[in-house]
């Protein structure tokens, strides 16, 4: 714990080094991403924890390729990168679910995508819909769904991308608290059964600590790794638990700093 | 549904009322304002010449219309992926819209003739604006998160226009159309004035220089139904091919 920027040679999925990001303003320069370094192993479950603005979103869009980054290394499989287009689903806080398309015209994206959906992918697509509770919706249009719903599609779709990596940014941030929790346990199972690397990023210290192995503490924007918290609490975990509360305090100690920087 | 048809309705009816008691109370000579019930007569009379005159308008705008929506579309798409296009097209495109179509319409005639093609022209002329305009806001417009979600899949170019950027268009689309169908029988109806032997434009024309007024008025009741049906054309056309916007209007 405490540990700043460790990595394990050998054994990473993902890695980032020393990921720097810098957007133009009013005619100087605003950094985003300071300095970020983290690595990510097969089938971890990361999360990304920092104040809201912190450029959390930029740095999953330098990973993905959509913005370029002005310096850092990018690792896949221990093998350096360009960027992980093409190699990590994505998915974010909006649903993006297409509104002409049916629900399981939705989620079958990612297959139509990458040449032809076949038989295999939609049966795989019905079951994940059966598992989270989307079946006898698959004719339906977005239009006529709940929020809760929409994202849960929006989950299958990018599981159907059919990517080992999975970088979910915020999924669950517009949703009620209870619809949130519903989404939290449906996405731990699917993580367990599916053993993906995910990496999410969330500003919502119970949420990192229900779902995740490891959590990284980012500072305040120009972001760097704060901090590296080890979550050792056997899943399936309370927010009622002794050693969940403590961890809670240590986070909330950690980002209650940086909160204050954003507001000073 | 029932009062969007009844009110106006209602409304329609006593303003014939109201006509038909004014000619019949001033004496209105027929060649200035003939009575509805005149207007009826001719309807009925007169059959056959209007069905004839209003099919050659109805097909000078169907095919005027069909040329400005793929050459309009065509050139938004155009104009959407070589902005150097965009940048050269679009103030010409605006601009040409300071013209106004009556000013040019003898030399279309003087160009293509007296027959289909210089109306069909006219109505593609007046058509095309809308429909290049609204297509290229709409490609544009296109969320571009969901445009990045399918470059994260590594979709191609074309893949990115066909399953993002053409339905996030279509309403734009439509909305283009209906604008454009809705003016489509000003240019007719112009080419037709200007030189045509046949068409309700003609017809008019012809039935105003011999003084049967209520001719005029039956080939404006006739012009009237074409252009609320192609409306209705369009708008159907819109439904059955967005059944998901229904969905979330009714929301």
């Amino acid at each position: 714990m405490g540990k700043k920027g460790a990595s394990f040679p050998g054994n990473n999925k993902l890695s980032l080094r020393e990921i720097k990001k810098s957007f133009p303003q009013d005619g100087s320069s605003l950094a985003v991403l300071l300095d970020i370094s983290l690595s990510v192993r097969q089938g971890e479950f990361i999360s990304i924890l920092g104040p809201s603005g912190c450029g959390k979103s930029t740095l999953f869009n330098v990973v993905v390729g959509l913005v370029q980054r002005d310096g850092g290394i990018i690792s896949i499989d221990n093998r350096e990168v360009e960027n992980g287009l093409g190699d990590v689903a994505y998915m974010q806080q909006k649903d993006l679910l297409f509104p002409w398309r049916t629900l399981l015209q939705n989620v079958l994206l990612g297959p139509e995508i990458s040449g032809g959906v076949h038989e295999e992918a939609r049966s795989e697509a019905l079951e994940l819909m059966t598992r989270v509770g989307l079946r006898g919706f698959e004719g339906n249009y977005p239009a006529e769904l709940s929020m809760g719903m929409r994202q849960r599609a929006a989950l299958v779709r990018t599981l159907l991308f059919h990517k080992d990596i999975l970088l979910l940014d915020e999924p669950f941030g517009a949703l009620d608290a209870m619809t949130r929790s519903v989404m939290q346990h449906i996405l731990l199972g699917l993580w367990m059964d599916y053993r993906k690397t995910i990496l999410l990023v969330t500003h919502d210290v119970e949420e990192a600590l229900l779902l995740s192995d490891r959590i990284y503490v980012l500072t305040a924007r120009p972001a760097a790794v704060k901090g590296e918290v080890s979550v050792d609490i056997p899943r399936p975990r309370k927010v009622t638990d002794l050693s969940f509360v403590d961890l809670k305090g240590v986070l909330l100690d950690m980002l209650q700093g940086e909160i204050e920087r954003v507001f000073s | 549904m029932t009062r969007r048809i009844l009110y106006p309705s209602i409304l329609l009816v006593l303003f014939v009322l109201f006509w038909e008691l004014m000619v019949w109370q001033f004496q209105v000579p027929h060649y200035i304002l003939p009575a509805p019930t005149r207007i009826l007569r001719t309807l009925a009379v007169q059959q056959s010449l209007l069905l004839h005159h209003t099919l050659i308008t109805l097909e000078e705008i169907i095919v005027g219309f069909l040329l400005a929506f793929v050459l309009g579309v065509g050139l938004a798409l155009l104009m959407f992926h070589f902005p150097v296009l965009e940048k050269s097209f679009y103030p010409i495109v605006i601009g040409s819209q300071t013209i106004p179509v009556f000013a040019i319409a003898p030399l279309l005639v003087l160009w293509f003739g007296y027959g289909l093609s210089s109306k069909v022209v006219m109505a593609a002329l007046i058509v095309f604006f809308p429909i290049v305009v609204n297509t290229l806001d709409g490609l544009k417009g296109a969320d571009s998160d969901a445009v990045n979600l399918l470059r994260i899949m590594k979709a191609s170019r074309w893949q990115i226009l066909w399953k993002v950027r053409v339905p996030s268009a279509l309403p734009f689309v439509f909305s283009g159309c209906k604008i454009g169908i809705s003016v489509s029988t000003i240019g007719a109806i112009i080419g037709e004035w200007v030189g045509s032997k046949e068409g309700l434009g003609y017809l008019m024309l012809h039935a105003n220089a011999q003084l049967q007024i209520s001719l005029i008025f039956a080939s404006l009741i006739y012009l009237t139904i074409l252009g609320v049906s192609l409306f209705y054309l369009v708008v159907l056309l819109e439904r059955s091919a967005m059944p998901w916007k229904r969905l979330s209007e009714a929301r």
